[in-house]
């Protein structure tokens, strides 16, 4: 998700700009010390949160979301705990940080705006889009590009998200995640393995290669997976 | 009784010791000259915009571990707000204190 602070407080900036950095979901565009500038930036550029302070100079945060067509998600921030209530009226806010905003709070936001998405995700005229899946690792929410799993491993009460360029070790269990994975790409060939079938290199007998990894299959899900990769 | 500390900058901060020293030296820069506008203001009796300094000053009360002194200087905001300007010398003893510590 791409991002861009608006705070008049430069050690705001610094702080949110931080708690980004440390999160893999959220990747900060730009920063603004004024909602003016940012409005210049957001007239060439689509951006998918802001972090937008309250009250600033000249032009509130308000006035802002005002002024904006087209709304991105927005979490707005102040000193002020007493404006969550007005805060919410807006359109496109999802959250309401006070400041000093804590590890905790921030991290907290970022799973209320995930559960937030998946909620509309479900909601879009009855179709979900399986661009993307939130899991939880080391209590820290990450976003992966499901096009990027290639194969999931279950290990005990854990299981293994291998993509392309990382792994990622989930308290889950296949079960749960094939729910959340797309059924036309994912399918599940063995007790402790599901494989994204676009990634199948080679069938050999009764194990398919995948990316360098030989992966068995069992004699009960075979034919299915025959039958959905239409092979003879 | 409260004194700034780095307890929340750490919390923050993790063992990041390179974004600790950021923080700490934007608040040197940024916090006198908030000050300063702040005693501009309330010399010229412009309340509002002096609740407007206040507002802006108690996230870096806050930053520097002083819970005690956000509620302080929130309710000297809003009583700014009003043209109250009763709880002055308790913030201005906030300030000090900060001013102290920063130049330490």
């Amino acid at each position: 998700m791409n991002c861009i602070i608006i705070d008049d407080d430069a050690t705001a900036r610094l702080i949110i700009k931080e708690l980004c950095s440390k999160s893999e979901e959220v990747h900060v565009l730009e920063e603004f010390s004024s909602a003016i500038e940012a409005i210049k930036y957001l007239n060439t550029t689509e951006v998918d949160l802001v972090y937008l302070d309250i009250h600033m100079p000249t032009f509130s945060g308000f006035d802002f979301i005002k002024t904006l067509k087209k709304l991105p998600k927005i979490i707005l921030t102040t000193s002020d705990k007493n404006l969550a209530l007005k805060a919410f009226e807006y359109k496109g806010v999802v959250d309401y940080l006070v400041k000093p905003i804590s590890k905790n709070r921030f991290q907290k936001s970022l799973e209320k705006l995930d559960a937030l998405l998946s909620e509309t995700e479900s909601k879009t005229e009855g179709i979900v889009t399986y661009e993307f899946l939130y899991v939880n690792v080391d209590k820290r929410l990450v976003k992966l590009k499901i096009s990027d799993i290639y194969l999931i491993e279950a290990k005990g009460d854990y299981i293994n998200i291998k993509t392309k360029t990382k792994n990622y070790i989930v308290h889950s269990s296949l079960k749960k995640i094939q729910d959340k994975l797309p059924a036309d790409s994912f399918f599940k060939v063995h007790r402790s393995f599901i494989i994204n079938t676009s990634e199948i290199i080679d069938i050999e007998d009764n194990t398919v290669l995948i990316q360098k990894e030989v992966i068995p299959v069992s004699r009960s899900n075979k034919g299915e997976l025959m039958k959905k990769l239409n092979l003879l | 009784m409260e004194q700034p500390n780095l307890s929340f900058i750490k919390e923050l901060s993790g063992d990041d010791s390179e974004f600790e020293a950021s923080i700490l030296d934007i608040i040197k820069i940024e916090f006198p000259q908030e000050v300063e506008l702040f005693k501009h203001n309330f010399q010229l009796e412009n309340y509002d915009e002096a609740a407007s300094n206040v507002h802006k000053i108690k996230h870096k009360i806050g930053l520097l571990g002083m819970q005690e002194g956000t509620t302080t200087a929130t309710e000297f905001e809003l009583a700014l707000r009003n043209g109250n300007i009763e709880l002055r010398d308790v913030f201005l003893e906030i300030i000090d204190k900060i001013d102290v510590y920063l130049s330490e």
